[in-house]
């Protein structure tokens, strides 16, 4: 039978890939034509969404962006023959954009049909799982440690020591929590393997239960997600009932199982200690570390808190070994990295390649630079607490060493792009503000230092004091780096201080008045 | 689509006291009492802290924390506008005082049964500016297709 694909991601839902796909439908039931629609994850061409894709003898043929009022048309020129059209955009396997990403992780997203576990397996699912049961769980822990892999959450922890430290943690019960409180702007890479390939994260977990002694896990996932959460639970469903989660993980007699928690709105629950007492049902205030999690974590019991990329790499590193995940990569980044590419950018989505690709290779490769077409000024790089970049430092080398020592910070790989309407002071003032609103407000300069923060920028751009006030900001600056507990008010300052000294003249546009 | 029960609190203590034993945790509680009721109640906090043995300042404490939770009953339709950064940079100021000046109302605040309310973040970060309208995600938004999509939303309800 006939396959066309048309997106069940939330981003191409977003833009009416449900009313495209019930127009086909309707469509072809008119037409007399049989075939079968398949809602799949996204192929991360976020611009050309809903993106509609035929099964032809020479390969998948796609059309996008399809509108509503292009899908009778489509339909009668021979969408169902992959046939030629207007929004053609040949077999998408071969476009260029597509083609020359180094797929891993992402491998399957957009390809397969999320919920379809032999679909899954037929594209090399739960080998991982399999071989993770074969083998000594040191082994396994081993091969996570070789391949290289760091926490894909921001903080780039290397996985493998992680995973030993709980492995040889004493403990009657033992936790995998996966982290999906993806707050940071610019950051979706979570939401769409969530909805495109949960089974990859699902399976990514249970190795790390098996390897580790953890016999339970949870996924923590933001309430602004509810498709995810909703895949999630289903794709949990189908896994006990297939037997390779509950009581006994593929007849290894060995128990895993994992439990899909709901966020309630709270930025800092990202945060891995805040996420542990969110998940324990408290409100999420930031824990000090020591003791780290993975000795004293959920409940007081060591606990394995990984990002959802850092699981979902994990299957391929145990299927395939770690020497290929390790071959790719520079220094001391090995692997791919999943970037985002957001905000004001012509051809957004997702773009996973080795690490080691420049700044700007993705942001004008990709990208194709500014949406709006006015000139690019600057590029969040790293979410919310990430440095803004100028357009002349787009030659730098993204991994995790080389991004630091141009001032900034990889995160979870988002990217924003801004065009030259941008007015820095109001983003430098806005990062004040969002972390007045998000703050836990247990450490003091994170609680009152935002707040301040955004009445001093308020001066300094209405020019009163300017001077004084400049000095006060970086004062306050100093102030909330060295003493809050987390990345909230610890690294609120660095898109500051980057907009200041980037674009001092942003902050400098009113007349200076004196009291 | 949302058809919330009248709150009691017999009814609030059998959803309550229903929760496995896993989730029965201040969060998880308050989240089954507000996914039933639609809201959470001041009453709701003594059932939470009676049913958990916890004090009602541990309740309250975690009523207060997260954005989710509601103390009064909720709008009929509830529109979230992304205010982060992936959203400004293609024009989200512009689109929320467009929308405030359209509703007549500010974020926060809700006019003829439609909520409006700020959110940092819904993933949809290469279609912005975005919104959420009772849980669906709006990606390119402007002032129409938010109402398009308040007007469906009030079409499901009714």
């Amino acid at each position: 039978m006939i396959r066309i694909f048309v997106p069940r991601d939330s981003a191409a839902r977003s833009i009416g890939a449900d009313e495209v796909a019930a127009a086909i439908e309707a469509g072809l039931l008119d037409r007399g034509i049989d075939a079968e629609i398949v809602r799949n994850g996204s192929r991360g061409m976020l611009w050309l969404e809903p993106l509609v894709e035929v099964e032809t003898a020479a390969g998948r043929v796609g059309y996008g962006p399809v509108a509503l009022r292009d899908v009778a048309g489509l339909l009668d020129s021979g969408l169902a023959e992959g046939a030629d059209h207007a929004l053609s955009l040949g077999l998408v396997d071969q476009i260029d954009w597509l083609a020359s990403q180094q797929r891993v992780t992402f491998a399957r997203v957009g390809i397969i049909d999320p919920l379809d576990l032999d679909d899954y397996r037929a594209h090399g699912g739960l080998r991982g799982l399999a071989r993770a049961i074969a083998i000594p769980q040191q082994e396994v822990v081993a091969d996570v440690l070789a391949s290289g892999l760091r926490g894909r959450g921001g903080a780039g922890f290397p996985a493998g020591i992680k995973w030993r430290t709980v492995l040889e943690a004493e403990g009657d019960q033992k936790y995998i929590c996966c982290n999906a409180d993806e707050g940071d702007s610019g950051t979706f890479a979570d939401r769409m393997l969530m909805e495109g390939d949960p089974f990859t994260l699902l399976e990514g977990m249970a190795i790390a239960g098996i390897a580790t002694g953890a016999t339970q896990g949870l996924i923590y996932v933001r309430s602004e997600y509810p498709d995810a959460i909703a895949i999630l639970r289903t794709a949990i469903d189908i896994a006990h009932v297939d037997g390779w989660l509950g009581p006994d993980v593929m007849g290894s007699g060995r128990a895993f199982d994992i439990r899909v928690v709901e966020g309630a709105g709270s930025y800092v629950c990202g945060e891995e200690t805040a996420m542990l007492e969110s998940l324990e049902g408290k409100r999420g205030m930031v824990r000090p570390k020591p003791p780290i999690p993975a000795l004293q974590g959920l409940f007081g019991k060591p606990t394995l808190v990984n990002n959802v990329l850092t699981l979902a790499a994990v299957p391929g590193i145990i299927a395939d070994g770690a020497a290929a995940y390790q071959a790719l990569g520079m220094d001391r980044s090995r692997g791919t990295q999943v970037f985002q590419l957001a905000g004001n950018i012509a051809r957004g989505g997702i773009v996973e390649v080795a690490f080691g690709v420049t700044l700007g290779e993705l942001v004008e490769g990709y990208g194709g630079g500014t949406r709006s077409g006015r000139p690019l000024r600057a590029v969040q790089v790293g979410g919310p607490l990430g440095a803004y970049l100028p357009a002349d430092t787009l030659d730098v080398p993204m991994d995790y060493e080389a991004l630091a020592a141009a001032g900034g910070l990889l995160g979870h790989g988002g990217i924003v792009v801004f065009d030259d309407s941008v007015d820095m002071a109001a983003q430098a003032r806005f990062a004040m503000e969002f972390c007045a609103a998000e703050s836990c407000g247990k450490c003091t300069p994170c609680r009152v230092g935002s707040t301040r923060g955004v009445e001093v920028i308020d001066k300094i751009t209405a020019g009163v004091d300017r001077e004084r006030n400049l000095v006060l900001l970086e004062d306050l600056c100093t102030t909330m780096t060295d003493g809050s507990l987390c990345a909230m008010g610890g690294l609120t300052p660095l898109p500051v201080r980057s907009a200041l000294s980037h674009f001092p003249e942003d902050f400098r546009r009113t007349p200076e008045v004196t009291q | 689509m949302r058809s919330h029960q009248a709150w009691s609190v017999p009814a609030g203590t059998a959803v309550v006291a229903s929760i496995p034993p896993a989730e029965r945790l201040i969060l998880p509680a308050l989240q089954r009492v507000q996914a039933v009721f639609g809201w959470v109640p001041d009453e709701a906090v003594d059932v939470v802290a009676a049913e958990l043995n916890v004090s009602r300042a541990e309740v309250v404490g975690v009523l207060t924390y997260y954005h989710d939770l509601r103390q009064s009953p909720p709008p009929d339709v509830h529109v979230q506008v992304c205010v982060a950064e992936a959203c400004q940079s293609v024009g989200s100021r512009e689109f929320v005082s467009d929308l405030e000046t359209a509703y007549g109302v500010p974020l926060g605040e809700r006019i003829d049964g439609v909520e409006l309310s700020a959110v940092y973040c819904l993933g949809n970060c290469a279609l912005g500016p975005a919104a959420m309208v009772e849980g669906r995600l709006i990606g390119r938004c402007d002032v129409e297709r938010i109402r398009d999509a308040v007007a469906l939303a009030q079409e499901v309800r009714a």
